[in-house]
């Protein structure tokens, strides 16, 4: 999902950068709020940083597809930090891998946030509350995070793409075609993606109950 | 300690079971950033352009992966233990 340098235009690639403001803005003062009255929360934060920074620019081989990709580690991230917070990780690890790791690139930066950081954050994080609500059990809340964050975050890919790509053409059919090229590789990777999610949340779940009540109590604000 | 050997062990064996496996398919493996995102923009004409900062040089962004990954893993690793310490850990400060 990470679109290179130069393929939007510069007007909508200003408008992504304008439409991520106002998540980064929320996200960082949530991570103000939150980390006075937790004093676990900011190691968590980092953990969390981390392993989305390195789940997403780890190339993982589809066989069905005979291409590689990534996860994104969104759908799991918002679950334990919160939709917000988990944006503005996300773009920490946007900007590095930009700047350094040839992923991405920083004119389309704000793109990128929106689709991997807004949309992943928030479709798992919705779904996995959506799934509370509905009394389904945890594990099938945090599968359907990590699955659908990351499908999400490929919509929306293609989305910015078709909007940016299409020119005369019809915006539909562009978007249905990018799409649909994403389908052989995310599809699987993004299941694979949901068990990842599942296990570690169980193992959160397991060894420190505690933390995921208060950090509960606190994605609740 | 010995946990730890067990599972690198077996994260290595997996590890190069799949790429036997899948070097055998003989497929090239591009990233899907290049097979669909970069296809597409180049069929309508805005391909990508040189990187501000241009990394793909040698053997450089191999550099830069590993030192992210190193860093990334470190970083991760600490705060993995301050959150999970060791069960001895935690029994001695729960006592």
């Amino acid at each position: 999902m990470h679109i290179s340098e130069g393929i939007l235009p510069a007007s909508w690639a200003g408008l992504w950068f304008l439409a991520a403001v106002p998540f980064l803005a929320w996200g960082l003062r949530d991570l103000r709020v939150r980390s006075v009255t937790n004093l676990q929360f900011k190691p968590l934060v980092g953990l969390v940083g981390a392993a989305v920074f390195i789940i997403s620019c780890m190339p993982i081989p589809v066989p069905t597809a005979g291409t590689c990709s990534h996860m994104c580690g969104t759908g799991l991230a918002a679950i334990l930090i919160g939709p917000a917070l988990t944006v503005v990780i996300t773009s920490v690890a946007l900007v590095l891998q930009a700047l350094f790791l040839a992923h991405g690139g920083l004119t389309t930066l704000g793109a990128d946030i929106m689709s991997m950081g807004v949309a992943g954050a928030f479709a798992g994080y919705g779904i996995f509350h959506l799934s509370q609500r509905l009394r389904l059990p945890w594990f099938v809340g945090a599968f359907l995070a990590g699955m659908l964050s990351d499908w999400a975050t490929y919509g929306v890919t293609s989305f910015e793409l078709a909007t940016a790509l299409a020119g005369d053409g019809s915006l539909k059919t562009m978007f249905v075609a990018i799409s649909l090229a994403f389908v052989p590789t995310q599809l699987p990777l993004g299941i694979f993606e949901g068990l990842i999610s599942a296990g570690a949340y169980r193992f959160v779940r397991v060894r420190r109950p505690e933390l995921l009540a208060a950090l509960q109590k606190g994605n609740a604000r | 300690m010995k946990k730890a050997v067990t599972i690198s062990m077996v994260v290595f064996s997996l590890a190069a079971g799949l790429w036997l496996g899948l070097s055998s398919l003989g497929m090239k493996w591009p990233g899907v950033d290049e097979a669909v995102v970069e296809k597409f923009a180049r069929e309508a004409n805005r391909p990508p352009q040189k990187r501000f900062i241009d990394m793909d040089q040698g053997d450089l962004l191999l550099f830069f992966f590993l030192a992210a990954g190193a860093a990334g893993g470190f970083v991760g690793g600490y705060f993995f233990r301050e959150l999970f310490p060791p069960k001895s850990r935690r029994s001695s400060q729960d006592a």
